[in-house]
């Protein structure tokens, strides 16, 4: 039988849409309001599925409780309220968009090891929201 | 291929308890959820059946239909009930999400005579949901299309 375990977190934090490899004026152009200098926040809501065998003991794909301390301490405690463009590394190259942000949590919640990551899904706001699945066995993804 | 779907909500109570493990392990591994008395749940359905509009009525399949299989294989045997003891089709299965969804799958998927049952995705609250494919291989569901 095929199951994806879905579980739904929380975030807000704060980001500016700004590239280096555009000029000022393109980069206003492109980001509009979102390359305010100051930046700006977001409720971000994170959805994430994890697929595996429910082990029959327990009736669980995966403990919930190992699933939530993991998505934490990868996460939410390093987002949660924080201004992303200076405090995750990765975005200090990366431009925070949901797209990169999607791709950013899906990698590092590959890592967890009791079940094998599916979906992420990430909304900015309750009005937009991106999913990532990882890139085809043999594809790499451009960064 | 059209994508059809149809929600239902049904209130229920469960317990998580495997009578193999000692009674420490319960509280362990099922935390709050092995409070002998059982707590509740407002499960809300969601039931995607795929197939191609019947050309005569711009159906995949008569959503009266669908909501009366709903109705009979789900909201009689499941809503209000104590899932654990009252849902024979669970018996002996710890009521997990994944659980429950599987045997919603298992019930439905022999009513669906036009088009095919999809996915059934079961919220357990809005922040913890499971979704089923059947026995199909990968999330895309089963082979083959509409019988």
């Amino acid at each position: 039988m095929k199951l994806h375990l879905w579980r739904r977190y929380r975030f807000a934090a704060s980001h500016r849409l700004h590239s280096e490899q555009l000029g000022e004026e393109e980069n206003r152009r492109v980001y509009g309001k979102c390359n305010n200098p100051y930046g700006h926040g977001h409720n971000y809501v994170v959805e994430v599925a994890v697929s595996g065998p429910v082990d029959p003991s327990t009736g669980m794909i995966a403990n919930l409780s190992d699933l939530d301390t993991f998505v934490e301490s990868e996460v939410i405690e390093p987002f949660d309220h924080k201004y992303l463009n200076e405090e995750i590394a990765e975005f200090r190259e990366n431009v925070p968009t949901t797209e990169n942000i999607c791709i950013e949590i899906f990698n590092r919640l590959r890592r967890f090891p009791r079940a094998r990551l599916e979906r992420v899904r990430v909304e900015e706001t309750g009005l937009n929201s991106f999913e990532y699945a990882g890139e085809p066995a043999g594809a790499t993804h451009e960064r | 291929m059209v994508y059809l779907t149809r929600k239902i909500e049904f209130s229920a109570s469960h317990l998580y308890h495997n009578p193999a493990f000692s009674a420490e392990e319960n509280r362990r591994v099922f935390g709050k959820c092995n409070n002998p008395h059982g707590h509740g749940h407002n499960y809300v359905l969601e039931v995607t059946v795929a197939g191609e509009p019947d050309p005569a009525t711009g159906m995949v399949l008569d959503l009266k239909e669908l909501k009366e299989i709903l109705q009979r294989e789900v909201t009689d045997r499941m809503d209000h009930r104590f899932l654990n003891y009252e849902v024979p089709e669970l018996a002996g299965q710890i009521p997990t999400c994944e659980n429950i969804a599987a045997v919603i799958w298992r019930l439905l998927e022999p009513k669906i005579t036009r088009g095919h049952l999809n996915r059934v995705r079961l919220y357990e609250t809005p922040d913890l949901f499971v979704d089923c494919y059947g026995e199909g291989n990968g999330a895309s569901g089963r082979a083959g299309g509409a019988r």
